[in-house]
């Protein structure tokens, strides 16, 4: 098994350059000067010139690419153009934000998914069955941003202004305006408010797919011969189905956790355009509107590292759920 | 949203004396799956004899088929008859000023007289042929299309995408109002839906009904192009790289794995946000990021076609290997392609929808799903119908496509088929 993750995690190294690469050259090669964003018109060249030669931007390409790749591996990812700060800074602040997110909604859409899968799966073509497999596939559709929309729409404009409900979810930022002036318990509570309406608008579309696949698995292992000896050796239903069926159903789902992060992190770039939510995915969008290389290709190599990350642990889970595989 | 597990529709076994036929499948392809209904399965069964037959049919096509049971067809002709032909009444200035109008209006035409002819002359046909067995392909194709038409959910998805695609094209009939046409900026800003907007008014006072018709043609049509696009790359390079094997192979699928580990959203804004945005960008943009996904499918399928018998026969034969790749191993490697463009396109028009949601997709005032949802959302409590509207039409369109892709899936795979 270590040696196994070792073998892996160096597999990952080449990806992961590779990965760099692209980002470097599209963002190199593309057309359009940085510096020219920055400054106004009436700047003298000599002036520009100085800032191109401060940026690193007066070098050509290839000493770029191989003093960007030699600083990366220290970890040093240059300054930011736009706010003159160590991108590694910025990444510093705003990596967690996302990771809470991340972490939130993909705990929430398994959690979600396959309780609902399991219940379909038990009640197999039963009415409570095809409503729900009808609704996970309406969500499984739905891009996420529009149902963001209207969760803000319903549960917390509607919720507050028409209907007047006691409780309604704030619809943009991490923290209310009067966050510092609160006790550390209602500024936990605050947090979590806001946590409430992006979490779920990204948990809702992947919990319909993870509902879906679940059903499937659960499906096949509930045939076979070992859970029919388990019903006939008088085992309560709930131990037949959460330890014999599940136990085996959950091999396949596990590995939609690596399917599912690539889309997982698609997803935050538009909730947290969405909800205002300061993470990476508002960083790299600002950061490209802005022309700010150096928070781009930081973004894009964060972003494709977690996705390679997310694989692996995808796999190392695969091989604690299923004994039975070996990696030697 | 472009990342999703297309399992392993494959043509895997069929009869000996079906794959002789490699090169007889593909050329079946595009007639794989007629819109006609009989569920007939099995030996000879006999066709229903028509009440009214072929007088009934010439006047009403399809209500003849439709009372004797065959809902899917018969009705369907039944209602584009009867719905052209009321847009034709409804509308009668604009169909009669097409001819000499703008190109949009004049394919409009051009369709609306299509399909007019094409009901019309297939209900009055079907009727004249009268009671009589029903051929039986047994085809791979011949098989598929028996099981798909089965599946009556996947047959309305099917019949729902093609309705859209008819909307699109008949577009500039059916609106009511120009997209980017202004009503009083003071008066009919910010309507809720009403007799004379139906779906309401934006900001700028534009009937927000129209632009989700004008918004169903860029929709539309850029998923369209994009996945064709995007499989006739990755099957290419699929069928390259399984059938050539070696240093190819691996450099090819080494490619593939990285573009693959790399969230393709992040990729794609931000090869857009380097160029200015536009409608061609996109479509190239979506169409050059997506193969790698049908390559790694084409890739898995093609190992094992390599080792059969009817590829080795056409290496003894002598065949170049372009000819063996193009006509006996890619018409075999279809069936799990057409899953994954049907499923593709659902994803390529949320993901298209996206990109113009943040601004780096469609530009503004040209209407796509994406752009008039963003645009609802500053006044969402205000005037909440122009999002919801506009999102809901892509969840329909999406839906469609995922349920007839799922119908397709399970019609193709012989693996499911009893």
């Amino acid at each position: 098994m270590g040696s196994y993750l070792v073998r892996r995690l160096f597999g990952a190294v080449p990806l992961v350059l590779g990965i760099a690469t692209i980002v470097f050259f599209v963002l190199n090669l593309a057309p359009g000067d940085p510096v020219s964003i920055y400054t106004s018109p009436t700047v003298s060249p000599e002036a520009l010139e100085q800032m191109r030669r401060n940026m690193g931007l007066d070098q050509p390409v290839h000493v770029r690419y191989v003093r960007w790749m030699g600083s990366m591996i220290q970890g040093d990812f240059g300054v930011s153009f736009s706010r003159s700060q160590p991108v590694l800074d910025v990444v510093r602040q705003i990596l967690p934000n996302t990771l809470v997110l991340s972490f939130a909604a993909i705990t929430l859409a398994f959690l979600g998914g396959i309780l609902i899968g399991i219940f379909q799966a038990v009640r197999q073509n039963s009415g409570v069955d095809s409503v729900l497999s009808v609704v996970a596939l309406f969500f499984y559709s739905m891009p996420s941003f529009w149902l963001a929309l209207m969760l803000i729409l319903i549960f917390s404009l509607v919720a507050r202004n028409v209907w007047g409900w006691p409780i309604w979810f704030p619809a943009s930022g991490m923290t209310s305006v009067e966050y510092s002036f609160l006790s550390s318990g209602e500024q936990f509570r605050d947090r979590l408010m806001h946590l409430v309406l992006p979490a779920t608008s990204l948990a809702l579309v992947l919990a319909a797919g993870i509902a879906r696949y679940t059903r499937g698995s659960m499906l096949e292992v509930i045939r076979q011969d070992y859970v029919r000896t388990a019903r006939a050796k008088g085992l309560p239903e709930r131990t037949v189905i959460f330890k014999h069926a599940l136990r085996n159903a959950l091999i396949p789902v596990v590995t939609l956790l690596g399917l599912y992060l690539p889309f997982l992190f698609s997803g935050t770039v538009f909730i947290e355009t969405v909800f205002a939510w300061p993470g990476m995915g508002k960083l790299v969008v600002d950061a490209i509107f802005a022309r700010d290389y150096p928070v781009v290709m930081a973004g894009a190599f964060i972003f494709a590292v977690m996705v390679v990350i997310g694989n692996l642990v995808a796999d190392v889970l695969y091989s604690v759920i299923d004994p039975r595989i070996r990696y030697d | 949203m472009t990342e999703r597990p297309v399992g392993g529709g494959s043509p895997g076994q069929l009869a000996a004396g079906e794959l002789a036929a490699g090169e007889l499948a593909g050329a079946s392809v595009g007639g794989a799956f007629p819109v006609s209904e009989a569920g007939a399965f099995g030996a000879a069964k006999r066709r229903p004899r028509l009440r009214g037959g072929v007088g009934l049919a010439s006047a009403l096509p399809g209500l003849p088929q439709l009372l004797a049971g065959r809902v899917a067809s018969g009705g369907y002709a039944l209602f584009l008859w009867l719905a052209l032909l009321a847009l034709v009444a409804v509308r009668w200035e604009r169909v009669v000023a097409a001819p000499t109008g703008p190109l949009d209006h004049q394919l409009a035409l051009l369709t609306l007289v299509g399909v007019l002819a094409v009901a019309w002359s297939w209900a009055v046909r079907d009727a004249r042929k009268g009671p009589e067995p029903l051929p039986l392909s047994r085809s791979q194709w011949g098989l598929a299309s028996r099981a798909f038409r089965k599946n009556r959910t996947a047959v309305a998805a099917l019949l729902a995408i093609v309705s859209l695609y008819l909307v699109a094209l008949l577009t500039p009939f059916l609106a009511p109002f120009d997209p980017a046409f202004q009503g009083d900026l003071v008066t009919t800003r910010l309507q809720a839906p009403s007799g004379a907007h139906p779906l309401g008014t934006d900001q700028f006072a534009r009937d927000v009904f129209s632009r989700i018709l004008y918004g169903s043609r860029v929709s539309l049509s850029i998923g369209l192009i994009a996945v064709s696009i995007s499989i006739t790359i990755g099957t290419l390079l699929g069928a390259v790289a399984g059938f050539i094997g070696g240093a190819v192979d691996s450099v090819i699928m080494r490619f593939v794995d990285m573009v693959i580990s790399f969230p393709r959203l992040i990729l794609l804004i931000t090869i857009i946000a380097l160029f200015e945005p536009s409608i061609f960008l996109i479509v190239a943009v979506l169409g050059l990021t997506q193969w790698p996904q049908v390559t790694r499918i084409v890739r898995g399928e093609v190992l094992s076609l390599r080792e059969r018998e009817f590829v080795q026969a056409g290496k003894a034969l002598g065949f170049s290997r372009p000819r063996i790749i193009l006509r006996h191993v890619i018409p075999n490697v279809l069936a799990p392609v057409i899953v994954a463009a049907t499923l593709g396109i659902g994803d390529t028009i949320v993901l298209e929808a996206g990109l113009s949601f943040l601004g780096m997709g469609v530009q503004p005032p040209t209407a796509s799903w994406g752009t008039i949802v963003a645009d609802g959302r500053n006044n969402l409590l205000g005037a909440w119908w122009i999002s919801t509207f506009s999102g809901l039409a892509i969840v329909f369109t999406v839906v469609s496509f995922n349920l007839a892709g799922d119908g397709l899936r399970d019609a193709l795979d012989p693996r499911q088929r009893s």
